[in-house]
């Protein structure tokens, strides 16, 4: 199996006021099709900046990094993945369908194509229906779904995702995370996840990728057993409460509480 | 107490139109008393003259009737603007709509030309760092050089190349009302957040698409709330263009012919159209704001 994502030795450091920052040191990882990887650390631990320059959105000062074979920017270039913020970011003056849209027209897909996509990303995320509605007239839920949607509709095999449920409650995040897992076996997307939560990450991932500051570096890397097919219940299981206890110990030796 | 007990048993719809009444009843309360006040001298010397003696209520009736007033009561400069708008024909030199129409098609055609220059400035300093770096101070500058300096000028620069009429006008317009477009916008262009731009990025936009699918929408809150400023500037800037010698159309003439005869009535009355028309022209934009903003969500 080709690796979908490469990564080798990557470095970023910030020059700052006060000297450099190591946001990434030394980081390698490989992420194959398919894959569900979180990311999981306490903040500064570059969690968010390594999926950014995944996203060609940073650039490494160090290491090498392939996103399909190619350069991240390239990658980038060739719309080879969809970045799903922590915030929706949809636009108040657009529809829902409109918003979804708004990529689609940015890369001429003809408007025959673009109502056909709305139309099934739109089923996909079980917002069918919603299309005519304005983001106001939706709930925050709703909305990131519909800003997951925005990043489904160009069809790239990568989905790139930092803290999406972040700023919901914890019930709408269950709801999101069990339609995430729905969304992720019907599509065979390879997903990268950046996420505070330890249930969270055990929940959805296929390989739990846990980090820790200064400089900002993978710790431990957890290769779930969990099957795929998992309904919310498996959270109750002795596998998955000890897979959450290995997360918790990862997290503890790297950053020991300081 | 309570606010029901302190409105009493007053009428809500009134509630709001009360303290408004009272301030304009206060003004032209206070106006009266000055107007008695300031053409008293004037009415005591004419006495004196004519040896008659002044009762309070002649003194009062007088100064308040006078011709040429050192400063004319509300109702004369009331019914000087009724006569200018309604008692002429509107093709008459002396009608006050005919010269409301001279500048307000001079401040309408600055305001365009300002809010053009203003956007196209804007657009270069966020888009471009030269600009960003250079514009700026200039454009603070020329609004630090004093207009009054600055319309003779150009008036007559522009007199002495054969260009007459509106179009000097206009300039003068233009400079005052490009500069809050100007300063709005750069904000406004700006408020995208870096998320924004950076999902923008992720879809590999061009420049241009950015610019005209997220800044641009983003900016006009920013742009109407300048526009206000604007047109205001722009009918100032347009008087200010015909206050020099040689001007016969429009309420800068019409303020400075008064002047000229000691017409403190006229001059009143197109002071009057000038405020009247300012405030119709931020309404219309006003009205022109809530219904774009409502439409995209932005209100």
């Amino acid at each position: 199996m080709t690796p979908v994502i490469t990564a080798r030795d990557i470095s970023l450091t910030f020059t700052t006021a006060d000297g450099p920052v190591h946001a990434l040191k030394d980081v390698s990882l490989t992420i194959n099709p398919g894959d569900f990887v979180s990311f999981i650390g306490p903040s500064g631990c570059g969690k968010t900046t390594f999926l950014r320059t995944i996203a060609a959105l940073e650039t490494p000062t160090g290491g090498t990094l392939s996103v399909n074979g190619m350069t991240p920017d390239a990658a980038r270039k060739a719309r080879a993945y969809g970045y799903v913020f922590q915030a929706p970011g949809l636009y108040p003056w657009r529809t829902i369908a409109g918003n979804i849209s708004l990529p689609l027209e940015i890369m001429g897909f003809s408007r025959a194509d673009r109502a056909q996509r709305i139309r099934r990303v739109l089923d996909l995320v079980d917002l069918t229906g919603f299309g005519s509605k304005y983001p106001w007239q939706l709930s925050g839920g709703m909305q990131q779904r519909a800003s997951i949607a925005r990043a489904l509709a160009f069809d790239a095999d990568i989905l790139l995702m930092d803290e999406p449920f972040g700023a919901l409650d914890e019930i709408v995040r269950d709801r999101l995370n069990e339609a995430l897992l729905d969304l992720w076996k019907k599509t065979g997307k390879t997903i990268g996840f950046v996420t505070h939560s330890i249930p969270e990450a055990v929940y959805l991932s296929t390989r739990i990728v846990v980090m820790s500051p200064r400089p900002g570096r993978i710790t431990r890397v957890i290769d779930s057993p969990l099957p795929r097919d998992r309904p919310l219940e498996i959270r109750d299981t002795p596998e998955f409460i000890a897979l959450a206890q290995q997360v918790r110990e990862g997290l503890r030796e790297g950053h020991g509480y300081d | 107490m309570t606010d029901a007990a302190a409105n009493g048993g007053v009428n809500p719809a009134l509630r709001g139109g009360l303290p408004i009444l009272t301030v304009l009843l206060a003004i032209v309360a206070v106006w009266y008393g000055a107007a008695v006040w300031m053409n008293a001298p004037w009415v005591r010397d004419q006495a004196a003259r004519a040896e008659a003696t002044l009762t309070a209520p002649d003194l009062i009736r007088q100064t308040l009737t006078l011709d040429r007033p050192v400063l004319p009561a509300p109702h004369q400069v009331a019914a000087g603007l009724w006569d200018g708008i309604a008692g002429q024909k509107i093709t008459s030199k002396r009608s006050l709509v005919w010269h409301g129409w001279v500048t307000l098609s001079a401040t309408l055609a600055g305001f365009a030309i300002g809010t053009m220059a203003g956007i196209a400035l804007a657009v270069g300093i966020v888009h471009n760092r030269a600009m960003d770096q250079s514009v700026m101070p200039w454009a603070v500058a020329s609004q630090t050089v004093p207009i009054l300096a600055i319309a003779p000028m150009v008036i007559v620069v522009m007199a002495s190349a054969g260009v007459t009429g509106l179009l000097p006008k206009a300039i003068i317009a233009a400079w005052l009302s490009f500069f809050p477009v100007l300063v709005g916008m750069v904000k406004g262009l700006r408020t995208p957040d870096a998320m924004q731009l950076d999902l923008m990025r992720s879809w590999n936009s061009s420049p241009a698409q950015v610019f005209w699918r997220l800044r641009l929408p983003s900016s006009l809150p920013y742009l109407f709330a300048s526009l206000k400023v604007a047109i205001a500037a722009a009918l100032v800037g347009t008087i200010v263009g015909e206050l020099p010698a040689g001007a016969t159309a429009g309420l800068g003439a019409r303020l400075l012919s008064g002047s000229y005869y000691g017409q403190t009535v006229q001059i009143w009355s197109a002071l009057f159209a000038a405020a009247i028309l300012a405030a119709l022209l931020v309404m219309l934009i006003g009205a022109l704001e809530r219904l774009t903003l409502r439409r995209m969500g932005l209100a």
